[in-house]
């Protein structure tokens, strides 16, 4: 059986690695590609906690994924509906360049 | 039993840093697909099948698709200009480093107290779906109600101006 | 006897492997049933392209391939070799991974999703408790591997067929989860055997099936045309329409790839009628009850080989549809009703038992039927064709 705190040590990794890209990228979707990552390694430790935690049967860390999930596509969902409509406006996805607030 | 950990792992991470690091947003999504698939196989070996399940479905057949639109509609895949970094991004990456090292220091230090062997819960279905329907119902009203408010709005938003105005 | 017959795969399987050591018999016994799957589906391909072909042929006034042996029963061999030896071509400017894994994703997703349909009493692969979400769950890698293909080929055909592709699946899918939710409420299981054992009781003679229920017939047609069109196939088939895009997200692709593609499309197709006759018509059950005698197999083999009789009918006589007409026909006509099919399966399922639920959810799904459509060809959404031709 795998140890918890290898799947800590990955969880925390991919979050290091998401939050590194959301903040060395500049294109707005590579943005929103570090924070899907980093909202995953928080799953990933939710469902590692849940399963070695002292009750199971309970499944609060399996529900926080699940809703952890559902969010995520919603945020996923609005947030590249912006991009789009940032792109109509400026035709860029470079985070730099959008800096106006004007429209 | 821990070697498939392993190379899922490994698998996992270098999905995610392919996703962070190549030129080709493209390239970045479909990376960011292997990463996401690596995690619902976590997850699988975490005898959570329903959330393992439930990721491959939603991250990989919708949000990756959803992305990959993303890339395709605002052209960035087509750009070969050297892969645009931040001004600030030694800070970045230093962020970066400094918060895995927080979090990796502080796992190794509290791991004696960990539980390493417990037996796998059997959860069924049934008991999940219970749950849903049961103590969290509330929560599941509330993502109900968002996620239509994120559809209506992703529709507002991405429509066309002139659509909007009519 | 009769039940001998019925599980005699099962029998045989259990022969085969209690000559092995203890240790190691669920392990051959599971190889043992991949290697089933993996051998009668592609071999239930072969004979369905031949029974398309001739199928189609007899709706058009022409003959089919009746030159390769006896009723040119030998055709799908020709084509399988005529595969296998064509120059694999790929295109100079492609992306020679994603080019190559795109069909081989497509086609093992899609075997893995035949592990958890039951093809007769106790012959699925894995009784999985998630099995119908495991089953969309590789769906939904389908839709990835065809947008691989399309954009690695890097033609403007094939980026337009792929990008056709995935709006279109995406959009059926959603209906297509939605009724087989209603049947998920009624059966109390998302494990496929389940579904099937809550249908499997008669009343005299005729069988319990979801589809002689009004929310299960409404749930059903739903699902039919949402299978329809995740299969992309006619009327549906927009991505791959020879008239307009060549052929899709393959029109790069030759060989045994392109073969890999075909095989890809049938198993879908296999797949998705085995779920379909899995949820709405008793999967392996008799659909009478002094038929029980006939093996369960039998029956569920049946059963999908008239769902694809029925996708081949529908090639043969139905037009293509728009893209613009597509798309609102799914979001305007068949995810509100698949909405209002899960609304009156919950009806259904809190009414007391008797005559009046059956009026009642009836009236209801016929009346917002005749209504839906009304308003819809009113609106000019959804409606009749308009045809505007060339100067």
């Amino acid at each position: 059986m795998t140890p918890l705190g290898d799947y800590l040590l990955v969880a925390a990794l991919l979050f290091a690695i998401g939050l590194g890209g959301a903040l060395t990228r500049r294109s707005a979707i590579l943005v929103l590609i570090g924070i899907e990552l980093m909202l995953n390694a928080a799953n990933l430790n939710l469902i590692a906690f849940w399963r070695y935690g002292p009750h199971p049967e309970a499944l609060t860390g399996m529900m926080f994924a699940i809703f952890s999930i559902a969010v995520a596509a919603a945020e996923a969902a609005v947030g590249l509906g912006l991009i789009i409509a940032i792109y109509r406006h400026t035709q860029t996805t470079d985070l730099d360049r959008i800096s106006r607030m004007k429209g | 039993m821990s070697i498939p950990f392993y190379l899922i792992s490994a698998l996992t991470i270098a999905g995610a840093v392919a996703a962070m690091t190549l030129k080709n947003t493209l390239h970045c999504a479909l990376a960011l697909t292997i990463a996401l698939a690596g995690i619902a196989f976590l997850f699988l070996g975490l005898d959570a099948q329903f959330v393992g399940f439930a990721q491959i479905l939603v991250y990989i057949g919708a949000v990756a698709i959803l992305v990959v639109f993303a890339v395709l509609l605002t052209r960035s895949g087509e750009s070969l200009l050297p892969a645009k970094r931040a001004r600030t991004w030694l800070a970045g990456l230093a962020i970066a480093a400094v918060t895995f090292l927080v979090l990796g220091w502080s796992v190794l230090a509290s791991l004696y107290g960990l539980p390493n062997e417990t037996a796998a819960p059997s959860v069924t279905m049934q008991q999940i779906g219970n749950a849903l329907m049961g103590p969290y119902v509330f929560p599941l009203e509330v993502v109900a109600v968002l996620l239509t408010a994120a559809t209506v709005g992703a529709v507002i938003v991405a429509m066309h101006e002139k659509a909007r105005n009519k | 006897m009769a039940a001998t017959f019925d599980q005699i795969f099962i029998l045989f399987r259990n022969w085969l492997v209690h000559f092995l050591p203890p240790a190691w018999q669920p392990a051959a016994g599971a190889l043992l049933g991949v290697i089933g799957i993996v051998a009668v589906f592609p071999g239930l391909f072969a004979l369905t392209t031949l029974l398309e072909r001739k199928g189609l042929g007899r709706m058009q006034n022409r003959y089919g391939p009746n030159r390769v042996g006896p009723f040119g029963l030998l055709q799908p061999v020709a084509d399988g070799l005529k595969a296998l030896t064509k120059e694999d071509v790929v295109p100079f400017n492609a992306n020679g991974l994603m080019h190559l894994l795109a069909p081989l994703v497509m086609v093992v997703t899609v075997f893995m999703s035949f592990a958890v349909l039951p093809m007769g009493r106790h012959m699925e692969l894995v009784d999985m408790d998630a099995g119908l979400l495991f089953f969309f769950a590789m769906g939904a890698a389908t839709e990835l591997s065809v947008f691989m293909a399309g954009w690695s080929s890097r033609n403007k055909y094939s980026i337009l067929g792929a990008m056709r592709a995935v709006a279109q699946m995406i959009s059926y899918e959603v209906p297509m989860l939605l009724s087989s939710v209603a049947v998920v409420m009624i059966a109390g299981s998302l494990s496929l055997p389940k579904v099937v054992a809550a249908q499997n009781h008669y009343t005299g003679i005729f069988p319990h099936w979801y589809v002689f229920t009004p929310w299960g017939f409404g749930a059903a047609l739903m699902f039919a045309i949402a299978a329809i069109a995740e299969t992309n196939r006619s009327p549906f088939d927009l991505p791959e329409g020879e008239s307009e895009i060549i052929a899709g997200y393959h029109t790069e692709y030759s060989g045994f790839k392109f073969a890999l593609f075909f095989l890809a499309e049938y198993l879908g197709m296999f797949a998705l009628s085995g779920l379909g006759v899995t949820l709405f018509m008793g999967g392996w059950s008799a659909p009478f009850s002094f038929l029980t005698w006939i093996p369960s197999w039998i029956w569920f083999f049946a059963k999908v080989m008239l769902a694809i009789c029925v996708f081949i009918w529908m090639r043969g006589t139905l037009p293509r549809l728009r893209q613009d007409q597509l798309m609102n026909f799914a979001w305007k006509f068949v995810l509100p009703y698949s909405l209002l099919v899960l609304l009156v399966t919950a009806f259904w399922r809190f009414l007391p038992p008797g005559w009046e639920r059956w009026v009642v959810c009836t009236v209801i799904l016929a009346v917002a039927y005749v209504v839906m459509g009304r308003a819809a060809f009113k609106l000019k959404r959804v409606g009749p064709r308009s045809y505007r031709y060339a100067e």
